[in-house]
């Protein structure tokens, strides 16, 4: 276990402020958080498609107005492969998309809801995903 | 109203996302390496999510309608078939290879990553590909 990167209180923090975002979400507008969902139809569909954009625009524009309220920087390390990164990107848009959900609209709002189908889609999502890096580590 | 509340409901997904790390990708195959140097703290992100969605969707879900729109309007599909199983799959394969889901890229898009944007664009190549072939899964 890393214990070194172990970090669980900034986690769960992000992960209640996650949270609150759903619940303002369906409260206000009656409707379940889905990013995949949320960004496939903002772009195919017209129903919600202004709510949908502006949805996006709001993840899009969180960094800028964390920044206002932080002084540490928001740093990511990322794979510098393009064809890895075009590789994950198509099967994470083909997958979400057939399966109907990803980690926020089965993880959250499907397990949230105690929907059998969202549970055992974030349990497949969760092995597949950790026998992936498995055998990346392998190779 | 519900304009403004699709916004800022994205904006708090958003920061949740940041502060929780969620958007870096080495956060997240790092909780994906179990096998290896896991890091567990994204099992908190989940967990703080679900502490504050759970309850309130119950609680919520009970009322006439929400505050700014007519009626909910969410996916209530049970079904668990072989498209299920085989897109979260996919999408798991694609988050442990890229590390990042649908949420964290797009809103890891304001960090100006050419990795990361690279990744947001074959993602909607691939939703574009799920919605030409029919292929999306009934809310």
């Amino acid at each position: 276990m890393n214990m070194v990167n172990f970090t669980p209180i900034p986690a769960f923090t992000g992960g209640l402020i996650i949270g609150l975002a759903v619940v303002v979400f369906f409260l206000l507008n009656g409707r379940l958080v889905g990013i995949s969902g949320i960004a496939s139809n903002a772009l195919t569909e017209k129903e919600n498609k202004f709510d949908n954009l502006l949805f996006l625009l709001g993840l899009i524009i969180a960094p800028f107005i964390y920044s206002l309220f932080s002084n540490g920087g928001i740093n990511i390390s990322i794979s510098n492969s393009y064809v890895l990164m075009i590789a994950a990107g198509l099967l994470v848009g083909i997958g979400t998309r057939i399966s109907g959900g990803c980690t926020s609209g089965h993880g959250i709002s499907g397990i949230g809801r105690f929907s059998l189908r969202s549970i055992i889609a974030t349990i497949t999502f969760m092995i597949v995903g950790i026998l992936t890096v498995f055998i990346k580590n392998l190779l | 109203m519900n304009k403004l509340a699709s916004l800022l409901s994205g904006i708090i997904f958003g920061i949740g996302l940041v502060i929780s790390e969620m958007v870096n990708p080495a956060k997240v195959l790092g909780f994906l390496d179990l096998f290896g140097n896991w890091d567990p703290s994204l099992a908190f992100v989940m967990m703080g999510a679900l502490v504050v969605s759970s309850p309130l969707f119950h609680i919520i879900k009970k009322k006439e309608k929400p505050l700014f729109v007519e009626k909910f309007n969410y996916s209530n599909n049970k079904t668990i078939n072989n498209q299920l199983i085989l897109g979260s799959a996919l999408f798991g394969a694609g988050w442990g290879l890229g590390g990042l889901c649908p949420g964290p890229a797009i809103t890891s898009v304001a960090l100006f990553n050419i990795y990361s944007i690279t990744f947001v664009v074959s993602m909607f190549v691939g939703f574009f590909i799920v919605k030409s072939f029919n292929l999306s899964s009934p809310r």
